[in-house]
């Protein structure tokens, strides 16, 4: 059961929503609709399924619909049609149709949210803004202390939890708004271009900062941007929205290396695919490598041979007649012991190994790099022409 | 044309009698009680005022300042001011008008901020309040100050009745604009933590408004300081009986004494009301 799931919904900002509806099954534009019926299209046959532990980013220039489908996951916008299903205490809610109750009980212990103009209670203290969830939710005296506290440690905020917010900075205020959405312990976290009005070094270091928090907490999180670099860095699926509907889903890399249209395109353009692309976007697949017996050939000549084992690992190199050196590099940063690299002859690495540390390594060591996966087999070879292929973004030809 | 035209007067203030009338009549004794529970409630007031020892009172009043706004020169001139009425000898005239004054904010704090909510929250209701609201403030006292007064009698009470048409618009606008005038953000911010309209209402709408509100509760303690003298014209004791008792007599010495005894009184009370900046560093 995904954490959050649209189903189909459309959303009518308006009074003629029936009118709207009929406009939109006839396969009518954004334009047309609110020139015939009055009545603006918020989103149009929206369909997306986040799993839980998932970062979601829902990308679109400004208007595209994004903030609106969010805010339909806690009914702060209605949904015309359709279902919003909710993982709520273990069954899937439908939150556009559920009664008053229900509603309130997911607000309060399954959904929270984060605000772009952070929505923090200028007359309260930074410790009363965190715990106002927990207040709404009637919890008293030392257990609401004792949640508010941690989670000021957890943004980095307990020596200015007695402050009043308009005396802080918009990063530590947007730090008090995660720590009040952190603090209702909701399972899925909704955050509204959230650090969008946050200069771009502090967005910079809050979006690691979050990426530190996810790897800790694992939330379900729905993030909206109208920043591609952003989304590609936070997300673990991005959805492209425009005028309401959802042009294209999927990973970073499908949405670099596979745009589904021009609009999708357009926007790609001028991304870096530094840190999106990993190895197994670029890398030529083991199975395209000539081989000869259990040896697959680096080189056209035939001249650097890997010797693999009955699993397809790589057990021993040959370079021309000499026994060559393996030596791993580990994590998708690449990480390599220096002493190790010296002496080697190629580097074995994992294969969600970025496109970024794949250069470092190869600039630092001037060594092929072979992929493997998590069981070891060789799955394919990233060296120069490789990368300049994936920096090209020329991986088809 | 014209003859005819004057000829064939429409008796709309006839009709108004009538309707008052027949008030007097069936409901004569729903405001008897009225009267009954407003006039207990100001001589309440002023008998509790005027049980304190006057300096001693004036006193708490500085300290009162003091608190508040931690400020010598207002404390002082508070207490000065106050130390000059009594030496004119105004202290009990001015503890009636206080007294008076207050149980006018008082009803219109109680009616009015409620219904500047309500306007707020129901778009409708305010237009229709707007021309009533304007209509309380722009008919001269002196027409509604009769009809008052075949109703609740001779007293403090058609004078505190008058006073509260006259300055109950105050909190409604300010009440209604402070509410409608709250970000929507922290509105969604309140409904995604899941506040109830209680809840939203209390933590979320009134801390935002309390300041604008405030300031309507200011302007209302001011217009009902207006209304003083209009009160005296119905019984109401106060500062209000020596400045009409002045003019009937032409008395100019006493007019000068009691106007200035009414202005002292508007200041201080200003100066006490005006919010302190809100504390930023405590």
């Amino acid at each position: 059961m995904p954490a959050v799931e649209f189903r189909n919904i459309d959303i009518v900002f308006g009074n003629d929503v029936k009118g709207a509806l009929a406009l939109i099954d006839a396969g009518h534009s954004r334009e047309q609709i609110l020139s015939m019926t009055g009545s603006v299209l918020g989103a149009a046959g929206v369909s997306l399924a986040v799993e839980r532990g998932e970062i979601c980013v829902l990308m679109g220039l400004s208007g595209s619909g994004k903030s609106t489908i969010l805010r339909a996951i806690n009914r702060l916008n209605e949904v015309a049609r359709g279902e919003v299903l909710v993982e709520h205490k273990g069954r899937a809610v439908d939150v556009a149709r559920c009664d008053e109750a229900t509603l309130r009980d997911i607000r309060m212990h399954t959904v929270s949210m984060v605000f772009q103009q952070f929505g923090l209670l200028p007359w309260r203290t930074v410790r009363d803004n965190v715990g106002f969830g927990l207040e709404l939710r009637g919890m008293k005296g030392a257990e609401r202390t004792r949640i508010v506290d941690e989670k000021l440690a957890m943004v980095g905020l307990t020596n200015w939890a007695e402050k009043y917010t308009n005396e802080l900075s918009g990063g530590m205020q947007q730090r008090v708004g995660l720590a009040r959405a952190f603090a209702t312990d909701a399972d899925i976290l909704l955050m509204d271009e959230p650090f969008s009005a946050l200069d771009p070094l502090i967005r910079d270091k809050l979006q690691d900062e979050l990426l530190d928090l996810q790897r800790r907490i694992h939330k379900t999180i729905v993030f909206v941007s109208h920043d591609l670099d952003e989304a590609l860095k936070l997300g673990n699926k991005i959805a492209i929205m425009e005028g309401g509907r959802i042009v294209q889903a999927g990973t970073a890399e499908d949405i670099l290396l596979r745009p589904a249209n021009a609009y999708v395109a357009e926007f790609v353009k001028h991304m870096n695919p530094l840190n999106v692309l990993r190895g197994t976007a670029v890398m030529r697949p083991a199975a395209s490598l000539p081989r000869e017996g259990d040896c697959v050939m680096l080189d056209k000549e035939g001249r650097v041979r890997v010797k693999i084992d009955g699993e397809g690992r790589p057990v021993s190199l040959d370079l021309d007649g000499r026994v060559g050196l393996l030596a791993s590099a580990d994590g998708e940063a690449g990480t390599i012991d220096d002493t190790l690299a010296r002496n080697a002859d190629c580097i074995v690495a994992p294969v969600d190994l970025k496109l970024k540390a794949a250069i470092e390594l190869k600039r630092h060591t001037d060594l092929p790099i072979l992929l493997v996966d998590k069981l070891g087999t060789l799955a394919g070879l990233c060296d120069d022409d490789e990368i300049y292929r994936g920096l090209l973004r020329r991986l088809d030809g | 044309m014209y003859d005819w035209l004057t000829e064939h007067k429409i008796p709309l203030g006839n009709w108004l009698k009538s309707f008052v009338d027949l008030l007097t009549e069936h409901g004569q004794d729903v405001f008897d009680l009225i009267s009954l529970v407003l006039g207990t409630l100001i001589s309440g007031f002023t008998s509790a005022l005027l049980f304190v020892p006057p300096l001693l009172l004036i006193a708490l009043f500085g300290l009162a300042a003091w608190l508040v706004h931690r400020s010598i020169g207002l404390t002082v001139f508070i207490v000065g001011a106050l130390l000059l009425v009594t030496n004119l000898g105004y202290w009990v005239a001015t503890m009636e008008t206080l007294s008076l004054v207050i149980c006018a904010t008082l009803v219109c704090v109680v009616i009015g901020v409620p219904i500047g909510i309500a306007a707020a929250h129901r778009p409708w209701l305010y237009t229709a309040l707007r021309p009533v609201l304007d209509l309380m403030q722009t008919i001269p006292t002196f027409v509604y100050l009769i009809p008052t007064l075949v109703l609740f009698g001779l007293g403090a009470v058609p004078g505190l009745i008058s006073t509260v048409i006259f300055s109950i618009p105050a909190p409604i606008r300010l009440t209604h604009l402070g509410i409608s005038s709250v970000p929507a953000n922290l509105y969604e911010a309140g409904k995604a933590f899941g506040a109830t309209k209680t809840q939203l209402l209390f933590k979320v709408e009134l801390p935002y408004a309390l300041p604008t509100i405030m300031a309507g509760i200011t302007q209302c303690i001011m217009l009902s300081l207006s209304m003083v003298v209009i009160a005296a014209l119905v019984g109401a004791d106060g500062l209000g009986k020596p400045v009409v008792r002045a003019l009937n007599s032409v008395n100019i010495s006493m007019g000068f004494e009691a106007g200035l005894a009414i202005v002292v009184l508007a200041i201080v009370l200003d100066r006490v009301c005006k919010r302190p900046e809100r504390r930023k560093k405590s």
